[in-house]
């Protein structure tokens, strides 16, 4: 366990000497100016503006950073053979996915909070005070992060067994699926067709529900977010982080290093 | 170590399935306290959606389907936000013609098979007529909100004639337009469109309703039938029945009669027979076709 | 190793530091119609505590599967491999062995200090102790200046010399290195040279791989011979390479005494020189016969093969050019 920490803390470093943060600047100068704009186009719905545009622009972000440095955590390592070094150590190969793991999760934490500290900025820009009820958008941040957990951890198990191009179609692929979940379910009752509707539904159990994360809506309006819910979800990634994460370990323990 | 893990995946995804269950019942709750669309814009969703406008409709033709069909299910009559989902579907994608004609039959119809906003419902079919001029059967539901919905038979009337007058049109178009005008509402006149609609859709939603509506029909023609049969014990008896089951002691009746769905009518305070309060013709519709 | 003794890591004290047995390694290539090469071919051998161990075979020989599976980076087709005692498929006692892959590069965001220092806490390492074998490793290999700077700045040579640091960082009982003089300057080589002297007389094993016969025959205890995925022989550098003598080879310009054409029609001719090769045993009577026809000897040498010439009399000209043994399709 130290010694995945010691692979995630280096992981972390190596996104930071890579410029990853910078993506930040992008993000405040959106903010910046949403804040400036949105009072001069709608009257009465400025806060809701502002909280749907900052939480989506989180989210998109945060995927397209799960997305594209998570497949290269691992392929980048074998391509480059850095991880030979490496797994001459007494590192195990489960050490060292978790740990590219966590420090991809540290990174995006990182991140995420740094942009909803820029959100909750051009809130209170918008708003002129921060209330009690704006929790809820913290609520949405974080859903936002478990999600972004589960896309990494998908992303390390498609590049521990094909390449990286395949790898970033398929977790941005299961990710949409994921997204649309709800209507992958819905297929059979609107069809009316109870072996379609038994396959559909089977199938949206397996998938990654990114739906159950989404509450940039309730958010936005301001409503509270049961406690029962953040729970259901903080466990639920947690789970399908966990079966990901085996899966990664299964196929790249018995991997060869080319 | 195999094994072990062989064994964390069928666990995993075990609490993933019960876990999903939990949720789907928190954001249920959380839905129905308050059903919201942060975008009521198509056209800034449209804007939005970049190249992929016309799959975005189809997602929300899927939510729209789900969320009516939901709705119905639980009898629930708030549908505030179907008016703004057929919106924004039909701006996303103005050549999706079931979204119309969906939206003309369950926005117009009352509580609880609709919105019972049947302006709402002239509007989107409007909007469908300017997007597809060529496809007759808007007129046709336009025509029959004017008729069903709204009474105006006049400009039902004036529907049924613009319709016809696409050389695709069926020709009983014309003759709907001229029996309306002539005629204004009347029973025939009304069966008639509904089997029309009835046999002209594939959407089983819509279906069901028009089904639904023809057995009302019958209804309203077996309670005509059964007052006139109340009104010839009323003469023989020197009184008028209390009960259906007057009629059937006094030989009149064999035995209490059904409606299409299977439940006895009922003698109301008023001396009119009437469908039962509780028969499901009155709410969501089951059971076979009328004869 | 019944009387094994053990020591706190729980690694045998005695028998062998690497022993591999029947070790088979087959790649499939290709994705639809996969055709199986086999890279290395029933591979059994030793290498004793305390003893240099060269590797020697041309490219594609098969040297560096050997290595990659005995560091667990590949899996064996067949065959079982162990290092002080213990599986290779123990990474615990990846405490013990040092390795330098062959044409190292290692993260290029970081400094060879930072690196090094990253490596050193994977065994434990306290900081102040991290600080001071980084410096002390850096030193050995020369790059006491350059330790922070990027390593994306590094030359070849030089990634070379921190993959050597990094394999030694934590004083192992075995050290793996696959071609260690690559890519290495003649004052690199020495100095790497001098890095397998020093753990020699520290009692440290060393397998070391190359492709040049001079490393091997300057530094070795013993040598293992492979080629085309098999392995050819093993023994002193001596009894390996240079037992097939071909005799001596005398460099003379002829006199005028009698006797010289006798001699000189079994010499080559090169200019104003002849060159004359002969028997051991002969030397001496060629020796006299020169001087009798009164010819200026100017050298004796001893004519030996060259690796190049050894390779290909021991797997045949046509397989030194495959590198791999085919064994059909799957």
């Amino acid at each position: 366990m130290k010694r995945a920490g010691i692979v995630a803390w280096n992981t972390f470093r190596e996104a930071v000497r890579d410029r990853v943060l910078y993506n930040l600047v992008f993000f405040a100068l959106l903010m910046i100016a949403a804040a400036l704009l949105v009072g001069q186009i709608s009257i009465g719905i400025e806060q809701i503006v502002i909280v749907t545009l900052g939480l989506s622009a989180i989210s998109l972000i945060g995927i397209l950073m799960a997305v594209f440095i998570g497949v290269g955590l691992v392929s980048k390592e074998m391509e480059k053979r850095t991880l030979y070094a490496l797994l001459a150590k007494p590192v195990r190969r489960w050490e060292f996915l978790l740990g590219k793991f966590a420090g991809l999760a540290l990174t995006l934490a990182v991140n995420t909070a740094a942009m909803a500290t820029g959100l909750a900025g051009a809130m209170w820009l918008v708003q002129g005070s921060l209330r009690a009820e704006d929790a809820a958008v913290l609520v949405a941040v974080y859903f936002i992060l478990l999600k972004l957990a589960i896309v990494v951890s998908l992303a390390l198990l498609f590049s521990c067994f094909t390449t990286p191009l395949l790898s970033t179609l398929f977790t941005a692929g299961l990710y949409v699926a994921g997204v649309f979940a709800p209507e992958i379910r819905a297929i059979g009752k609107v069809t009316g067709n109870a072996a379609l509707d038994a396959v559909a539904m089977g199938f949206s159990y397996l998938l990654p529900n990114f739906d159950n994360f989404n509450v940039i809506a309730a958010a936005a309006h301001r409503r509270a977010i049961p406690g029962m819910l953040v729970a259901q979800n903080t466990l639920y990634a947690a789970v399908y982080c966990a079966i990901a994460l085996t899966g990664a370990t299964m196929i790249f323990s018995r991997r060869n290093l080319k | 170590m195999a094994m072990l893990l062989l064994a964390v995946i069928p666990a995993g995804f075990a609490s993933v399935w019960r876990l999903q269950r939990g949720i789907d019942r928190q954001l249920a709750e959380m839905h129905q306290e308050q059903d919201e669309l942060v975008l009521r814009s198509g056209k800034m969703l449209r804007l939005l959606s970049l190249e992929y406008g016309a799959f975005l409709a189809d997602v929300y033709w899927t939510r729209t389907v789900q969320y009516y069909g939901d709705r119905r299910v639980r009898q629930v009559a708030n549908l505030e936000t179907l008016g703004p989902l057929l919106d924004v579907t039909t701006t996303l994608d103005p050549q999706l013609l079931p979204a119309y004609r969906f939206g003309a039959i369950f926005l117009a119809e009352n509580a609880p098979q609709g919105a019972g906003r049947p302006d709402l419902a002239v509007e989107l079919i409007q909007k469908g007529i300017r997007n597809n001029p060529d496809f007759w059967r808007l007129y046709y539901d336009l025509g029959f909100i004017y008729y069903w919905e709204l009474k105006d038979y006049k400009k039902a009337s004036e529907a049924f004639l613009e319709g016809s007058k696409n050389p695709k049109a069926l020709i009983w178009m014309k003759v709907m337009a001229a029996k309306i005008a002539a005629e204004g509402r009347s029973r025939e006149t009304s069966k008639i469109l509904w089997r029309e609609i009835y046999e002209s859709t594939q959407d089983k939603l819509v279906r069901e309703n028009a089904l639904r509506n023809l057995k009302l029909l019958r209804a309203e023609e077996d309670c005509e039938y059964l007052d006139g049969l109340a009104g010839r014990y009323a003469r023989s008896a020197q009184r008028r029945p209390e009960r259906l089951e007057d009629l059937v002691s006094a030989g009149i009746l064999p035995g209490v009669p059904v409606d299409p769905e299977g439940v006895p009518y009922v003698l109301g305070a008023d001396g009119k027979t009437h469908v039962h309060p509780k028969s499901p013709l009155l709410g969501y519709p089951k059971g076979p076709p009328p004869r | 190793m019944t009387a094994a003794r053990r020591n706190a890591n729980n690694t045998p004290m005695t028998g062998p530091a690497i022993e591999t047995e029947g070790l088979t390694k087959d790649y499939t290539t290709g994705f639809w119609l996969a055709k199986k090469k086999r890279s290395l071919d029933n591979l059994t051998m030793q290498v004793e505590r305390g003893e240099v161990f060269g590797f020697l075979g041309p490219n594609g020989a098969g040297k560096t599967t050997t290595i990659k599976l005995l560091m667990g980076l590949t899996f064996p087709s067949a065959g079982t491999a162990r290092i002080l005692g213990r599986p290779v498929s123990d990474v615990g006692m990846h405490n013990e062995i040092g390795y330098l892959p062959e044409q190292p590069y290692f993260y290029d965001y970081l400094t060879a200090c930072e690196l090094l220092d990253y490596f050193a806490r994977f065994h434990g390492y306290g900081a102040a102790e991290r600080r001071e074998r980084v410096e002390r490793m850096l030193k050995k290999v020369g790059l006491e200046t350059a330790g922070k700077i990027q390593l994306r700045k590094y030359s070849k040579g030089m990634l070379q010399r921190v993959g050597v640091a990094q394999a030694i960082l934590h004083d192992p009982q075995v050290v793996i290195l696959d071609e260690p003089m690559s890519g290495l300057d003649p004052l690199g080589r020495r100095e790497v040279r001098d890095i397998i002297l020093e753990l020699k007389r520290a009692g440290r094993t060393v397998l070391f791989s190359t492709h040049i016969l001079g490393d091997a025959e300057m530094l070795c205890d013993r040598v293992g011979v492979i080629a085309g995925g098999k392995l050819r022989g093993v023994g002193a550098p001596k009894e390996i390479v240079g037992v097939q003598s071909h005799g001596m080879e005398i460099l003379f310009e002829p006199g005028s005494g009698a006797g010289a054409a006798g001699i000189l029609e079994k010499a080559v001719r090169m200019g104003e020189r002849y060159r004359i090769e002969v028997a051991e045993g002969e030397l001496y009577g060629a020796i006299e016969q020169l001087r009798a026809a009164g010819a200026k000897i100017l050298s004796v040498v001893q004519v030996r093969q060259t690796l190049e010439d050894y390779f290909l009399e021991l797997i045949g000209a046509e397989q030194a050019r495959t590198s791999a043994v085919e064994v059909g399709e799957k």
